[in-house]
């Protein structure tokens, strides 16, 4: 068995590098009528992130500061923040890399407040619903009790992709200036679902989202800011996605844009038979 | 037992339309260009007034029409037609963009992203480019010819 040792620690990256500000605006529903900023002096060393800064404070300064929290590497969608004039995730975003002394950090806006940097998503989770963010299909017994695959073609798969890495985050609701003055428009994060859905060669519920996106708080409201895909962390541009479904829906008024048939179903493949001109996969180094 | 939770609003409003962080220039474009539609349609609404005010005779009409000559009410109206300049401009890039023009293909999102918001610019800088070429000459006719 071979073994793998992880790459040494220099002492040189535990070197504080510089000491910087952070400006946090707290909440207490308790005690607070409006919010304030407090200041904490935080030591930052090389690779540190916002977040670390903050779980910094709470473990050395401040036990009562709240924030969301929990992969640490981008991927939940958890610390969302507004970082120095911009909606950001505080887990993605090196201190350093800033390049200011002092850091304002707020919680997201456009969002009513739970605690300091705790933002109250269930209004955004409630319109991400809405849109109906899975797959629909005629075919109900299939869904249920599966016979095989829906087929689906690499190209296919490139069509929607790219909006299926959304993390819910709610960055892009909060850059929104559509959102900032209506309450009931849908937001780019659940039309770029919509349209990662209606897209998708296995789905079939386009019909069935027609209603909420066309509403009068739908993808018309949508005036190609195009904040929403500037701030989101994993480049799913929610902007693109409600411009491509106007296109649909204008194409349908002309009656040129054409619904393509959800694909079949493919039986399971009984046994495998592997392709003889692929080579086979070299023995496993860790067992 | 519920709890009962009081939560702090924190919607950015008409403010969120201008300010609200450091945004790309589509997104001010955005705020300009409902101002400017709103400014048009206050200057549509004063037009009709104004045009009204011949249904109660040529006097009336003229004494209506000797207030628009102040420099005031021409500056104004310069101002209308910058709106209307940027408005259309921009409109027309909206329009563009709205029947997915400009905006290149849906693909794997690789860090760096390149965004929609970052494919369409060209065509937003070159539109704006044509906005203030009009509003130049527009402004010498108004004032210098």
């Amino acid at each position: 068995m071979s073994e793998t040792s992880a790459p040494e620690v220099q002492s040189s990256d535990l070197k504080v590098i510089k000491n910087v500000t952070f400006e946090i605006l707290r909440y207490s529903p308790e005690k607070d009528e409006a919010p304030r900023a407090q200041k904490f002096q935080v030591p930052v060393i090389k690779g540190m992130t916002v977040l670390d800064g903050l779980l910094w404070i709470k473990e050395n300064l401040d036990a009562s500061l709240a924030y969301r929290s929990s992969c640490r590497m981008g991927v939940c969608g958890s610390c969302g923040m507004f970082i120095n004039g911009l909606p950001r995730l505080a887990c993605n975003n090196q201190i350093v890399h800033l390049n200011a002394d002092t850091i304002t950090i707020k919680p997201l806006p456009n969002y009513n407040i739970i605690r300091d940097l705790v933002p109250d998503l269930e209004g955004f989770f409630d319109k991400h619903e809405s849109i109906q963010p899975y797959m629909i299909r005629e075919q109900v017994e299939e869904l249920n009790n599966p016979t095989g695959e829906f087929f689906q073609s690499p190209d296919e798969l490139v069509d929607y992709i790219q909006f299926a890495y959304c993390i819910k985050c709610g960055l892009c609701l909060s850059a929104c200036p559509t959102v900032a003055t209506d309450d009931n428009f849908i937001g780019p994060q659940a039309l770029a679902q919509a349209y990662r859905y209606n897209v998708d060669s296995r789905d079939e519920g386009a019909k069935e989202r027609e209603e909420e996106l066309y509403s009068s708080h739908g993808v018309w409201r949508c005036h190609f800011a195009g904040a929403c895909s500037d701030v989101c962390p994993k480049g799913v541009d929610p902007a693109f996605a409600i411009q491509l479904l106007k296109q649909n829906m204008f194409m349908q008024k002309l009656h040129v844009h054409k619904q393509k048939p959800a694909t079949h179903v493919i039986p399971w493949v009984a046994e495998h038979i592997p392709n003889e001109k692929i080579p086979k996969a070299p023995e496993r180094t860790v067992k | 037992m519920k709890v009962e939770v009081k939560h702090r609003k924190n919607k950015l409003g008409i403010v969120g339309w201008i300010g609200g962080g450091r945004f790309g220039a589509e997104r001010y474009a955005y705020a300009l260009h409902r101002l400017t539609g709103l400014g048009i349609l206050a200057y549509f609404l004063l037009h009709i007034f104004v045009t009204g005010s011949r249904i109660g005779g040529r006097q009336s009409w003229e004494s209506a029409m000797a207030n628009f000559k102040t420099p005031l009410f021409k500056f104004g109206e310069f101002l209308v037609f910058l709106a209307f300049a940027y408005h259309a401009l921009n409109g027309l890039r909206l329009i563009i963009t709205e029947l997915g023009f400009m905006l290149g293909k849906a693909q794997r999102p690789v860090f760096p992203y390149v965004t929609s918001v970052h494919r369409q610019r060209p065509l937003f800088i070159g539109l704006m480019i044509v906005a203030a070429i009009i509003i130049i000459f527009g402004g010498a006719d108004f004032y210098f010819i």
